[in-house]
């Protein structure tokens, strides 16, 4: 196959990928777009085949990897749990990486086979590409593998700050840009291989600081990095396909972690620069005294809300851990059957990933009409008659928008306070993520639901 | 005087993160989830770079130490390839509309 007819199916794969991303646009389109996604995918690597044109028992093998590989995916894709997908995610942001740093390495080692010169004498422009995409690639790789871990649960959520942390990161980040101009210089192998290891080094520390509750908007900013390494391996390969792509996705990931730092009212190098919480705990929670609070039992609130008219649920992060969606979804059938108007409300930056709510609630079977977003219902808390929080905390805190000592003070949050009655179902008054105490416990029309969500969602049922 | 094809390759490259940003900006918050494992999927079209890796070696060895690099980016791409698709559309199967009775 001629180099300008592979080029331009790659254009035609690029433009597949568009449109696998604009079918995102409402649910109706999405299905359709993900078959332009495969689709792409597909012309993409056939095209590729066709051009190397070496169909020997190099391609046989290749077949076989491919299967491994796709049976590994599609297994997985299968069996996970939806509650997991932010772990899952963060797991395949790191196989992208370690892909980038492989194709950075086999294309250092081969260059003939890619057209970039030969060993020792590669083009100056090829090799700052790859190695800019092996350095991205490392530090997705390693960077993401830190994410999987604190949000599985392996390694503690909190944030890792030691001093000098900043320091030492910026000097690293120096450090790499220095190798890649004496890489230029004398292309050398050690230094290749150096670059590779520190950059594998930099996304550990980069991500260790970084705190649970913030994970949103590390996931995001994984997101775009692996796109980003996809770009430069596509410089380097000189194929349309991938840069597109590479810069579709960085810009994706990029805007979704600009929407969960403003869900969070936190500049972006705030949020990076992590260690969010451990510093405030001490002088916000400590402080305060014994208030007095209103606990009720799964009798009360179903009472309560028996004789609502309208409900909004505001699901949370513990809403996930508890896997109380469907517990959840058949509690607001009842009392749907009770002519009860329920609704939804879901905070930008609820649970660990940008939509994870919106997943798990569609997991349960909730239409998607009647799941809202945080400014369409918003207004709606003044004129609804109970507000059930469940496995949500901050974003409900009403001193984000009283209190400016509060370190979440500005951070939009969801006026659950306006509505008549609060339910809040936690297992304790412990503060949440952030370290913060909600004051919303201590208000008079809330009545703590202390439970398990799951449990006490399901008693609630059984008092229906 | 003649054009770097560089600068062709950057000009789309830069376009690209517009159309990105004009095209992601239009997705719903409630399909965030599977834009993200979507964008995965995609990006593991370095797969493209994997393959050209691994068929490239010219000696009668299909493993040697070049190309060997490339059949692990196959694999690795393969798994996110399959299983970004195939999870995507388990998500989006999963959004339905009211049933209006």
């Amino acid at each position: 196959m001629s180099a300008n007819l592979s080029a331009t199916f790659y254009l035609i794969s690029g433009i597949l990928f568009i449109l696998a991303l604009r079918g995102l646009s409402s649910p109706e389109t999405s299905r359709q777009g993900n078959y332009f996604g495969i689709a792409g995918m597909a012309i993409a690597i056939i095209v590729t085949f066709l051009s190397v044109g070496n169909f020997g028992s190099g391609f046989i093998y290749v077949l076989i990897f491919l299967a491994i590989g796709g049976s590994i995916g599609a297994f997985i894709a299968f069996k996970i749990p939806m509650t997991a997908m932010p772990e899952l995610v963060a797991g395949f942001h790191s196989l992208v990486g370690l892909a980038a740093v492989f194709v950075a390495i086999s294309a250092f080692l081969n260059p003939e086979a890619f057209n970039l010169g030969s060993i020792g004498n590669i083009k100056l422009a090829s090799l700052i590409e790859m190695s800019l995409g092996a350095a991205i690639g490392a530090i997705t790789f390693s960077g993401s593998i830190i994410a999987f871990l604190k949000l599985r649960g392996i390694m503690s959520g909190a944030p890792i700050t030691f001093k000098g942390q900043h320091f030492i990161n910026l000097f690293i980040g120096l450090t790499i840009i220095f190798l890649i101009y004496y890489l230029c210089r004398t292309q050398s192998s050690n230094i290749f291989w150096t670059i590779v290891a520190i950059s594998f080094l930099v996304g550990v520390l980069l991500i260790i600081p970084i705190g649970g509750a913030d994970m949103p908007v590390v996931i995001s900013m994984l997101n775009s990095y692996s796109g980003w390494a996809a770009a430069g391996i596509g410089f380097t390969l000189e194929n349309t396909a991938l840069i597109i792509t590479g810069a579709l996705v960085g810009s994706s990931g990029a805007i979704l972690s600009y929407i969960m730092c403003k869900g969070m009212n936190r500049s972006f190098f705030n949020v990076i620069l992590g260690g969010w919480g451990a510093t405030d705990q001490a002088s916000s929670a400590q402080s305060k005294e014994q208030k007095p609070t209103k606990s009720g039992n799964a009798d009360d609130a179903a009472f309560l809300m028996k004789n609502a008219s309208s409900v909004i649920i505001v699901p949370g992060y513990g809403m996930a851990v508890a896997q109380a969606q469907h517990a959840l979804r058949e509690m607001v059938d009842a009392l749907k059957k009770n002519g009860v108007k329920v609704s939804y409300a879901i905070h930008p930056v609820a649970g660990r990933m940008p939509g994870h709510m919106n997943v798990l609630l569609a997991e349960a079977n909730v239409p998607y009409d009647e799941v809202f977003e945080l400014e369409e219902i918003n207004n709606d808390f003044a004129n609804c008659d109970v507000a059930y929080v469940i496995g949500a905390n901050d974003v409900t805190n009403p001193v984000a928008k009283s209190d400016p000592q509060s370190p979440i003070y500005g951070m939009p949050v969801l006026d659950v306070e306006k509505s008549k009655s609060v339910l809040f179902v936690k297992r304790s008054l412990s503060p949440g993520y952030a370290g913060i105490d909600n004051d919303l416990f201590y208000r008079d029309n809330t009545l703590m639901l202390f439970a398990d969500a799951k449990k006490m969602t399901e008693e609630i049922v059984k008092n229906l | 005087m003649e054009i770097d094809p560089f600068i062709f390759r950057f000009s789309i490259f830069i376009l690209s993160i517009f159309v990105g940003y004009y095209v992601v900006w239009s997705v719903t918050p409630s399909l965030h989830t599977p834009l993200m494992s979507v964008t995965n999927a995609i990006s593991s079209v370095i797969i493209v770079g994997a393959i050209i890796a691994a068929l490239a070696s010219n000696s009668d060895k299909i493993f040697d130490n070049s190309s060997i690099f490339g059949f692990l980016a196959i694999i690795l791409a393969a798994v996110n390839i399959f299983g970004g698709f195939l999870v995507t559309q388990r998500m989006l199967q999963m959004y339905k509309k009211k049933k209006n009775k």
